[in-house]
């Protein structure tokens, strides 16, 4: 099993950022300020939100969770729609691909969190002092968190469609959108499930981090978990965050045993292999399913549907790029190219505008410094998080009896909105009057350490086991027996997890860098808190500022550092 | 009457080209003048080496690639795109994994939207013909190879094509396997129960074409021209044994044999234009073997390449990569259907190692001009390196992407083994120095 799969975009030669990534990166900063700029036009004061007011009463918990679950589910059903139809178009039309490829790239490193202080002042100027437009902006930011990379993983899969069967489903005349639904969707319904599941992780991080949330001199808060710890770290109740977390422990296991089991035991099917596998996921909600006579019934019209919808002659408006048949035409790619640089210059300028307006270039350094502590902060984090989890890792995952138990439960850990934990060590920080430039720092890896455990673990299990009785017949011991035996077997697996866990902990740095605990706050010195503050005050200049340059370093850290490494790993490491 | 006009060419090909786009400018001819005529009621067979086009021919005609010159047509009706009332059978199987036996058969008559009963029927009758009763509710990866192929051949009859085009059906399966599906097919057609008029198949395997086709069309390569047009007019079921069997296969043999001569003199008159043949990818391990196999018994450095084939269980193509490397290297020589071992192979034979390798070496750097050439560079050069791409550029004036990829890395193995030059794939570097 491995996490996220990193796409061949990524493992592409060309591995500093090209004229592509900057195209994405000065569009989407541009897109954010028009946004802003637009919002701030409207001037709808946002205090007039009436939202109900949270209670700490733990009777109120189990609605709470329901309504954060429907939020995730919300943003799912979104992300899903948008995989759909970004991946088929990018998938499908040369020119949407140059552009909407390179910009994926970018959102994908784009900090979630700083995210939401933009769309709470959109959405909330949609339907003002409505509790709506605070919702959707919640489930907007949790979509920002799953969404790219399921788009990536079903817009590869679609490219990657063996010729084959792409070939039998022309010549046996299948129209565009039956060969959508009968060759594409399937070929990446794998991939997409597993990075959904990924992304359902991640999500609940950020469903908890976005229920309550301050712009300049306006709180939002949702009914939900989320609230409820940010009402339980203002009254200072230990307790009620104690109940938080048991709420969302079990709310997490019933998401993945009503939910998850069943699709990824059902999705088995359209795994590519033409071998059968030795063991298939199994689900007893499924196998339930699947033995009651009533239900199935039930699912019949259903499948009926679908299938006929499936079977209608739709071509689709883009044609299928077939091999050399028709060269494409210089001038509409030229006017195309024009196109796009034009609005480049048009979002650059307006970024410039609204930037220059207030900061100056002080600022900008400024920022960037900040962003080099976190960047130091995220890089020391990994590499403790690393020393301790993949010695553990391997020795689990060379246990087969041990690791089969130990995965769900790192997979679980994953899951798990950390944030939720996090005032338990701010009592802690708080109390013991440490150094919160030093002592908030673990927060930050806190929920994302466990994808460096569960992929190594996973790699120290696909581990084969000749090699193993190689090397210890060739007495392989101790370092050496690390260093050339099973650090270089796990490499991939463990390249995977590292980059999920620095990606997570650039996110939760947001979060991470500044805590509070009733009237006490503590800020440590970075990036993270430089945007959770500008949030905090309404200072929309320094919070476009703070996102561009974490943008700029996240994307700068993965071009140079882990794209190299994970290139290289795939390349001469991965066994099999 | 009219019908009878339709009947009498289901297929017309004519003066047919196609090219590729090649690394530099100009393109690179896969098929040039073809010509092709397909009558109701015979099989006919594309047989060539890999890269004589015959695949590309087949997919023009399935609609899947369109000519660059030429005229086709099936039926009356120029190809633009799949053609109805033409189905395929893929090398590969191409069956949808997430798929049932029955969905996968079913597959082609729901996108020409028939209803479902009728559809349901159809298949079944298509599921039953081929002997896949009882796998109805199978998926594709709990079968095996033939069975796989078994649901290939139903769903492409399911919707009663006029023409089957046949893609290597049998090429990735088990010897046994294979002389099954085939029997079972041949059976089937000679019983008028297949419901199709024409079949066209594409195959580099000679007996299977002598065994199937009424026709045989041989394909020269680089680029793909048909060399000979040859009629099969004995009776099914055919015996392999039979004299007269043998000898259409021996003289077929000879024939794919003979061509390859004349390209490798040119290659002696003009050693620079050498630059540009395509290597394709055959082991230091077997090139040695073969010829210790040649010189010892019971050949003694003469063979018969049929048998040779036969014995060494080598598909014909293979051995022909084998035997036309060992000509082009001047260790044997290919004439007739028959490869007869050079001096230099026999002493190679009786060499050992580190000579076998000295030879090696002096026979590519003499005779594999590419090799040559990456050789004198790297002495002339101080820093005695020199990138890839360099070659690589070279190669591609002259040959597709995928040939010069596949040359290259015939060089660096070949140049390994004899130990020329060494090669670190991370840097795509050539040196002289090898590491110690």
């Amino acid at each position: 099993m491995r996490a996220q799969k990193p796409s061949p975009p990524l493992l592409d030669r060309r591995l500093l950022p090209n004229f592509w990534d900057f195209v994405a990166l000065v569009l989407i900063v541009g897109a954010l300020v028009l946004v802003v700029y637009g919002g701030e036009q409207i001037n709808v004061p946002l205090s007039a939100l009436d939202s109900p007011p949270v209670s700490l009463d733990p009777a109120n918990l189990p609605e709470y969770a329901l309504r954060t679950t429907l939020r995730m589910l919300t943003a799912i059903v979104c992300s899903l729609v948008f995989t759909f139809l970004y991946a088929a178009l990018a998938a499908k039309s040369r020119r949407a691909e140059m552009v909407l490829i390179p910009l994926l790239d970018i959102l994908q490193s784009v900090p979630i969190l700083g995210f939401l202080t933009f769309t709470v002042v959109f959405f909330m100027n949609l339907f003002p002092g409505r509790v709506l437009g605070a919702e959707l902006a919640c489930v907007f930011a949790i979509f920002t968190s799953q969404a790219w990379n399921m788009t990536f993983s079903m817009y590869q899969s679609m490219r990657n469609v063996p010729k084959d069967l792409e070939e039998a489903s022309q010549s046996f005349h299948l129209s565009g959108w039956q060969r959508f639904w009968r060759l594409d969707v399937p070929f990446a319904m794998p991939g997409l499930i597993w990075n959904t599941m990924m992304s359902m992780s991640g999500g609940w991080f950020f469903v908890v981090a976005s229920e309550a949330i301050t712009v300049g001199n306006a709180t939002v808060t949702l009914p939900g978990i989320g609230s409820y710890v940010a009402l339980g770290i203002q009254q200072q109740n230990l307790q009620a965050i104690g109940y938080a977390i048991l709420a969302m422990l079990f709310v997490i296991i019933v998401y993945d045993q009503l939910l998850f089991r069943p699709i990824v035991a059902w999705a088995d099917k359209f795994r590519f292999e033409q071998t059968a596998s030795g063991t298939e996921p199994s689900s007893w909600v499924l196998d339930l399913f699947r033995r009651t006579r009533a239900l199935r019934a039930l699912s019949v019209p259903f499948a009926a549907a679908s299938r006929s919808i499936s079977n209608l002659q739709i071509a689709l408006p883009f044609r299928l790029r077939k091999s050399a048949a028709r060269k494409p035409s210089r001038a509409i790619d030229a006017l195309w190219l024009v196109l796009i640089v034009a609005g480049c210059g048009y979002a650059s300028w307006k970024v410039y505008q609204y930037l220059s307006a207030t900061l100056g270039v002080t600022d900008v350094l400024g920022a960037v410094g900040l962003g080099l502590i976190t960047l130091a902060r995220v890089a020391v984090l990994i590499v403790l998080a690393s020393l301790i989890w993949v010695p553990i890792g391997v020795w689990i995952g060379l246990r087969p009896k041990l690791a089969e138990r130990a995965q769900p439960v790192a997979q679980f850990l994953a899951a798990f909105p950390a944030n939720l934990a996090f005032p338990v060590f701010v009592v802690v920080i708080v109390r013991f009057g440490l150094n919160a430039d030093i002592w908030l720092s673990p927060l930050m890896i806190l929920g994302t350490q466990w994808y460096i455990l569960f992929n190594v673990i996973a790699g120290a299990s696909a581990f084969p086991t000749d090699l193993r009785e190689a090397a210890s017949s060739f007495h392989l011991t101790g370092w050496r027996w690390w260093t050339k035996a099973i650090l270089p077997g796990i490499f991939p697996y463990y390249i995977t997890g590292a980059i999920t866990a620095s990606g997570g902990s650039w996110n939760a740095s947001i979060v991470a860098e500044v805590a509070s605990w009733g009237d006490t706050q503590l800020t440590a010195t970075g990036l993270g808190a430089y945007i959770a503050t500008a949030t905090t005050a309404g200072d929309f200049p320094r919070v476009v500022l703070g996102i561009a340059v974490m943008c700029i370093l996240v994307t700068l850290f993965n071009r140079l550092l882990w794209r190299p490494l994970y290139a290289f790993g795939e390349r001469r490491l991965r066994l099999g | 009457m009219l019908d009878q006009v339709n009947q009498a060419s289901l297929l017309e090909i004519r003066s047919l080209c196609r090219s590729f786009p090649k690394g530099s400018g100009e393109d690179l001819v896969v098929l040039e003048n073809v010509d092709l005529t397909l009558r109701a009621g015979e099989i006919v067979g594309l047989l060539g080496r890999s890269g004589s086009g015959k695949s590309t021919l087949l997919r023009i005609i399935g609609g899947l690639i369109s000519p660059s010159s030429g005229n086709a047509q099936c039926r009356g009706e120029p190809i633009d795109g799949p053609p109805d009332g033409v189905s395929m059978v893929f090398q590969s199987f191409a069956l949808f994994p997430w798929l049932t036996v029955l969905q996968n058969v079913e597959l082609g008559l729901e996108a020409l939207g028939i209803e479902s009963s009728e559809r349901r029927t159809r298949a079944l009758a298509a599921i039953d013909l081929i002997g896949l009763d009882g796998y109805e509710s199978a998926y594709p990866k709990e079968l095996s190879g033939g069975m796989r192929q078994r649901v290939g051949f139903a769903r492409a009859l399911v919707v009663h094509p006029d023409l089957l085009l046949m893609d290597e059906p049998f090429s990735a399966l088990d010897v046994l396997t294979a002389e099954t599906l085939r029997t079972d097919l041949i059976d089937l057609w000679i019983e008028g129960r297949l419901p199709i008029k024409s079949v066209l198949m594409v195959t580099h395997n000679i007996e299977e074409a002598v065994l199937m086709c009424d026709r045989i069309l041989v394909f020269s390569s680089n680029p793909g021209r048909v060399a000979a047009e040859i009629k099969v007019d004995l009776a099914h079921p055919r015996n392999r044994v039979d004299p007269t069997f043998r000898q259409l296969v021996d003289s077929i043999y000879a024939r794919m044999t003979q061509r390859a001569e004349p390209k490798t003199a040119a290659v002696e008159g003009l050693p620079s234009t050498g630059v540009g043949m395509v290597l394709n990818h055959v082991s230091s391990n077997l090139l040695s073997g073969l010829i210790e196999t040649l010189a010892g018994a019971p050949y003694h450095g003469r063979a018969d390449l049929p048998v040779l084939a036969g014995s060494l269980q080598l598909e014909a193509d293979d051995l022909f990569h084998l035997a036309e490397t060992l000509q082009l290297l001047r260790f044997a020589q290919v004439s007739e259907g028959d490869i007869v071992l050079a001096d230099a192979g026999k002493r190679f034979a009786d060499l050992d190692t580190d000579a076998r390798k000295k030879l090696f070496a002096e026979h590519l750097v003499n005779y594999v001009p590419v090799i040559g050439l990456i050789r004198r560079v790297l002495d002339e050069r101080p820093s005695h390196t020199a990138p890839a791409a360099r070659f690589r550029n070279e190669l591609e004036d002259y040959m597709s992407e995928d040939y010069a990829d596949e040359t290259l890395k015939t060089i660096v193995s070949w140049g390994r083994y004899a130990e020329l030059f060494a090669y670190d794939e991370q840097s795509e570097l050539f040196s002289l120095e090898n590491p110690h």
